[in-house]
């Protein structure tokens, strides 16, 4: 029965969508430290289901923003911006996709960490893998922003949030910078691809945080228009 | 003259029929907009707003519905112009249910959201105007209609945004939601309560036989007002704080309260509804009684028959009966993202501006104040999203039902005056 109501007005909103964008992002770059394990126990086919599992929660991810890009035409009316929306989910993406990447690169070179560094590669790992989690945190606010028609105190809360994100990106890469200096010391005794490699998956791996990081600022031009 | 002795009893069954179905029409498909808010936003269950809506539909038609039904009965059409032919007022009025009525029936049945006000004021302006002459419609009473029905939405919107407002600074934007929600909510169930028995005391109850002073009407309104919080208050205390809520979303405990809150305004909602869209069913069958009743004279002071409000009233209730099972089923689904603290504040605003006309006797859209008053919430930033293009089409579907009304009335009215010709 075609339905003689008002009630079409009501378009879906993106908020739920976005949050459950973010959990499986979250979910997928958290996959990296069961497959880091494996690779520094260098068994490989462990490594590769682990990385398998990796990617399919990225295309999971890319299912639910490609539907919440579908279901976002022009003449929707939100409280917030609709290009921030969508500037919100690329980045999100990009996390995800960050995380298949190092995990499919690591794998395919069946590249290892070298045994003096592993501790300290952890460490770095965990922290970026931090700031996702933070950027999760701050993505599921959006439903109380929402309650609270986006501003007041919630705002204020969410805003320390992402201040706090930040602080964490700043210390992924101060670990960083220490993480490359012990590698330029050991270089020498180290096939020189495999150190190219290394220093490039250093860098993605922190990528994980500086992205998170842009989520956080995102959000906040959302709040600021 | 001869025709309406002849054929009098005829034509006020004939009516009577005809606006019965059409108050059943109402009934089943307009309660919808009504109620839909509520059960889209989990505050009632379908079973729930179908009983809310048969009480305070009824209600709503018997006590409050006078006004307009009188505006839709003798302030379009000037009776001065049909002082001679009676029978042609009889007839127009009857084609104008017609009319409205299959304009109702086809725009549900192609799912577009007509407004049945605007249909049955399209369906008597067109009538009058083509069948008989320009002059006979009341065009500046017209115009005020047709002005109100752009200023509505408006008034709503703009009191949504200011309920909307005021609940994010006492409650949401505060400390402990969770304790000012259930501090304030009973001030907004006060305020429900006492606009609606306001106005239906001010202007509802005399045709009931009860004519009620206005200091009195005053003091009664606020007691009505009071008891409505009270209870609110009671119920409101019993709800349990929930902990585990806490993390997963601030605000879920807070929602339970306005949960409680959006029982009143769907209450309201469906009162305001039926105290103002009876009249577009029952209207035209009020002015046909009072000329046939009268043998000819039409008298603008004759009382509405005693039978015909509760009859529209009995006919709202039993499609609601019938079909508002299914019509609510299919629009509680839809819904994602509305709380009751929006649905609240968008209810409210609507139910207050549709019984505050129907006090005055205009003869308004509920479902245009209604959508009005959900972009006033929107603007407050308070809905997640609001689709544009649905409210043009609906915007669109208000416009053509006029001249859409307006020519099958006219068609009606030359087949009835075919029919009855010497």
């Amino acid at each position: 029965m075609p339905m003689n109501s008002f009630l079409g007005v009501f378009a879906k909103s993106p908020l739920k969508p976005l949050e459950d964008h973010i959990n499986l992002v979250h979910q997928c770059s958290q996959g990296l430290l069961p497959f880091f394990e494996a690779v520094y126990a260098e068994d490989w086919k462990t490594a590769q289901d682990r990385q398998q599992t990796i990617s399919k929660l990225e295309k999971q991810a890319d299912v639910i923003k490609r539907e919440l890009r579908i279901n976002l035409p022009i003449g929707i009316f939100m409280p917030i911006q609709r290009q921030d929306v969508l500037d919100l989910l690329t980045q999100q993406d990009k996390i995800a996709n960050k995380a298949k990447d190092i995990s499919g690169r690591i794998l395919g070179r069946q590249l290892t960490i070298p045994e003096q560094l592993q501790s300290q590669f952890l460490i770095y790992l965990q922290r970026c893998l931090d700031a996702t989690e933070q950027a999760k945190q701050v993505i599921n606010e959006l439903d109380d922003l929402l309650e609270t028609g986006f501003k007041g105190r919630e705002v204020k809360l969410v805003e320390d949030m992402i201040e706090r994100l930040d602080s964490i990106e700043d210390d992924t890469d101060k670990l960083q910078i220490s993480l490359r200096r012990s590698l330029l010391s050991i270089e020498k005794n180290l096939n020189p691809v495999d150190v190219m490699f290394l220093y490039s998956i250093i860098e993605w791996v922190g990528e994980l945080a500086d992205i998170s990081e842009r989520v956080g600022s995102r959000l906040e031009l959302m709040l600021a228009n | 003259m001869d025709i309406l002795q002849t054929y009098g009893f005829m034509l006020i069954v004939t009516a009577a029929v005809v606006g019965f179905l059409m108050a059943w029409g109402i009934g089943a498909n307009d309660v919808a907009n009504a109620m839909g808010t509520s059960v889209g936003s989990k505050a009632l269950t379908i079973k729930q707003a179908i009983l809310i809506a048969m009480v305070f539909e009824f209600a709503g038609a018997y006590l409050a519905g006078g006004e307009v039904t009188s505006t839709i009965r003798n302030g379009i059409i000037d009776p001065t112009y049909f002082a001679d032919t009676p029978e042609l007022l009889v007839y127009g009025m009857i084609s104008s249910l017609f009319a409205a009525g299959i304009w109702l029936a086809v725009a549900s049945y192609l799912g577009w959201p007509v407004s049945t006000t605007h249909s049955i004021i399209g369906a008597l302006i067109g009538f009058a105007s083509v069948g008989v002459s320009s002059n006979a419609v009341e065009w500046s009473k017209v115009s005020g209609i047709v002005g109100s029905w752009v200023i509505t939405p408006g008034i709503a919107g703009f009191i949504a945004y200011l309920i909307f407002q005021s609940a994010q600074k006492l409650i949401f934007d505060t400390e402990k939601p969770f304790e000012n929600a259930k501090r304030y909510v009973p001030f907004y169930m006060a305020f429900a309560g006492f606009i609606m028995s306001l106005v239906t005391i001010k202007k509802g109850l005399s045709h009931v036989g009860l004519n009620i002073g206005d200091g009195m009407g005053y003091m009664i309104s606020i007691a009505i007002g009071i008891t409505v919080a009270v209870i609110g208050k009671i119920i409101i205390g019993r709800i349990k704080y929930d902990p585990s809520a806490v993390c997963a979303a601030h605000f879920a405990n807070v929602e339970k309260v306005f949960a409680v809150l959006m029982i009143v305004t769907a209450c309201c909602m469906a009162f305001a509804h039926g105290s103002n869209d009876v009249a577009n069913a029952i209207g035209p069958l009020a002015a046909v009684v009072s000329i046939v009743n009268k043998g000819g004279q039409i008298g603008t002071e004759a009382p509405i028959s005693w039978w015909i409000l509760p009859m529209g009233g009995i006919g709202i209730v039993a499609g609601l009966a019938l079909f508002g099972h299914r019509v609510i089923k299919t629009i509680g689904n839809g819904i994602t993202h509305l709380t009751p603290s929006r649905g609240f504040a968008a209810e409210l605003a609507a139910a207050s501006t549709v019984v505050i006309a129907s006090g005055t006797g205009l003869p308004i859209s509920t479902t245009q104040t209604l959508v009005g008053a959900v972009l006033g919430v929107g603007m407050a930033r308070g809905i997640a999203a609001l689709n544009l293009g649905v409210v043009r089409n609906i915007v669109i579907s208000w416009v053509v039902t006029l001249p859409a009304g307006a020519g099958l009335s006219i068609v009606f009215f030359f087949m009835i005056k075919g029919i009855f010709a010497p």
